[in-house]
């Protein structure tokens, strides 16, 4: 039909070009490090920290950084710190395993009943939008000046948000994947643990990392408010106490302690466990 | 087809009778197939082939167990079918049928230990063995999400075929696939057959594909689905004349209906 010619070509060699894989100088290596930049960025806000806090000359509003450096590791060494945060952490493990299984027992109920669904459904949307601190003043009164006042108000920051991300999740799950499940025979609590669990685990393990949030930050606040829980004080405690006596240095090293136990939870364990499941599955990218 | 041929044959395996299947949608019930009969004997590609909306796939479905007819039955070596089980196993269209967080060895293996059928360095062995009859040796510690869609779908039938169930029932393995993949599987899954000479109940809308893979062809017609016919296929190696000659007579049948309207416009 058309009097047009045929093109064919052959491939150059690789010796032609420029650059076919060239490795990049230290410094371009350096740059793309993340944790080197965020580093860097950190030592930045130290040094401004500082700077401020110098120029300002008065430690009742702004401690510098040393101070502040020299009061925390003045807390570590006396044993204080460690002991009022390891007090925290207790009540707060306690707190997060409670509303762990009351969510995982909510949960249940409702991926394999409809009522369960209904009710779950129901209190999540009425009680996810109340604070946890607003019940603080009805735990006391419930459950007196102690640990369980605390337990109560932790529970419930953990366990809404963990039953609705925990039943999205489920809900999300592939009917063929439920399909492959019976295939092999399962059904009821056992297709839940060995396919419905493992299949929603991305948004399981988003639900818990929200719900440790909203408890860490619950539990410092009640401790703020109430302060001793069973005679020993937990960080909130601490800080609050330091407060008193103005000791303000001692106040910012309580937040640095929070701040550091927060991402330490946050940065190791959440991401050890995240890269060990979702990621290593191709679940999450 | 006379009485006299079909006393000649041993009991089937599985038994479709006047099977009817109705489903419901937020809006509507809509029945899927009208009174549908078929039998399948022991070692058959049988292939159930028709335009969508036929209730080929949902038929599947009865005989897996994860929908009870609303008249006749689906017995299975005798059995009355009332729910899914490991004797029936499913291999489905979509990709994401593996679980995504078991390696390929494992995703075989763990449908082996959960039906209960071997445990331990057993099944694993078992596993590794159906791996490597759909040539997976070298990704068996990958998880699902490292393979491509032929190589997912491949450990989907090795983990069918592992079970050594009595039927393998396959929702249109191959309709995802590219052209080329969807060839060579074809030809693969013939030859596994060749070795083993497992039954297979087969779903697919392609007539080239039915005539290809299978060696009896029910052909259902639309809306609902009911049964049009029941063919032999030509044997494999036959002159491809013969295939194209079935696949265009097949081609007739299904759209007839559509044919006569057109000519009446």
């Amino acid at each position: 039909m058309s009097d047009r010619p045929e093109i064919m070509h052959e491939p150059r060699g690789a010796q032609d070009f420029g650059v076919v894989e060239k490795e990049l100088t230290v410094f371009e290596r350096l740059f793309n490090m993340v944790w080197l930049r965020k580093c860097i960025l950190l030592v930045l806000i130290a040094v401004i920290w500082e700077v401020y806090g110098r120029h300002l000359d008065n430690q009742l509003l702004v401690p510098t950084f040393s101070d502040t450096v020299t009061a925390l590791w003045g807390g570590i060494k006396s044993g204080v710190l460690l002991d009022r945060s390891w007090t925290s952490v207790k009540v707060l493990l306690i707190g997060f395993s409670t509303g762990v299984f009351l969510a995982a027992v909510l949960t249940i109920l409702a991926i394999t009943t409809q009522v369960g669904t209904d009710f779950l459904e129901t209190v999540t949307a009425m009680f996810s939008p109340l604070p946890a601190i607003a019940l603080l003043p009805l735990a006391l009164i419930w459950f007196g000046l102690g640990i369980g006042s605390l337990i109560f108000v932790m529970v419930h920051s953990v366990l809404w948000p963990l039953a609705l991300n925990t039943h999205a999740g489920f809900r999300a799950v592939s009917p063929t994947l439920r399909m492959v499940g019976r295939n092999y025979g399962l059904s009821g609590l056992g297709l839940v643990l060995r396919i419905l669990i493992p299949a929603a685990f991305p948004s399981i393990l988003a639900g818990l990392k929200i719900g440790w949030a909203f408890a860490w930050r619950t539990l410092i606040a009640a401790e703020l408010v109430f302060g001793v829980a069973s005679g020993k004080g937990g960080l909130g405690w601490y800080i609050f106490e330091s407060k008193n006596q103005l000791d303000i240095p001692e106040v910012f090293a309580g937040l640095l302690t929070i701040i550091m136990i927060g991402l330490l939870v946050e940065n190791v364990i959440f991401r050890t466990l995240e890269n060990k499941t979702v990621r290593r599955w191709g679940m999450q990218t | 087809m006379g009485s006299a041929l079909e006393q000649t044959l041993p009991p089937p395996l599985l038994d479709v009778r006047g099977v009817t299947l109705q489903y419901k949608t937020r809006e509507h019930l809509v029945t899927a197939t009208y009174r549908v009969d078929f039998a399948v004997q022991r070692s058959d590609r049988f292939i159930l082939l028709g335009p969508s909306g036929c209730g080929k796939s949902t038929l599947l479905k009865a005989v897996g167990g994860y929908m009870a007819p609303v008249e006749g039955e689906i017995h299975l070596k005798g059995q009355k079918i009332t729910r899914p089980g490991p004797d029936r196993m499913m291999v489905f269209q979509e990709f994401d049928q593996l679980l995504p967080w078991k390696t390929v060895r494992q995703n075989v293996a763990f449908a082996l230990e959960t039906s209960g059928k071997l445990r331990g360095k057993a099944a694993d062995d078992k596993a590794m063995q159906y791996i490597e009859k759909v040539h997976l040796t070298r990704f068996a510690d990958s998880y699902p999400h490292m393979l491509s869609g032929g190589m997912k779908q491949r450990v989907a039938i090795a983990r069918g075929m592992a079970m050594e169930p009595d039927i393998l029932l396959m929702d249109e393995p191959f309709a995802a696939l590219d052209a080329l993949t969807r060839q060579r599987m074809q030809d693969e899954l013939l030859g596994l057959w060749e070795e083993t000479k497992f039954t297979v109940l087969f779903v697919t809308h392609s007539i080239a594909e039915a005539v290809k893979i299978g060696n009896r062809i029910l052909l259902l017609s639309p809306h609902p689905g009911q049964v049009k016919a029941e063919m032999n296929s030509v044997p494999a190696g036959a002159d491809p004349a013969l295939a194209a000659a079935l696949e265009a007579r097949i081609h007739d049948m299904l759209f007839a209906d559509k044919v006569e309207e057109d000519e009446h416009v």
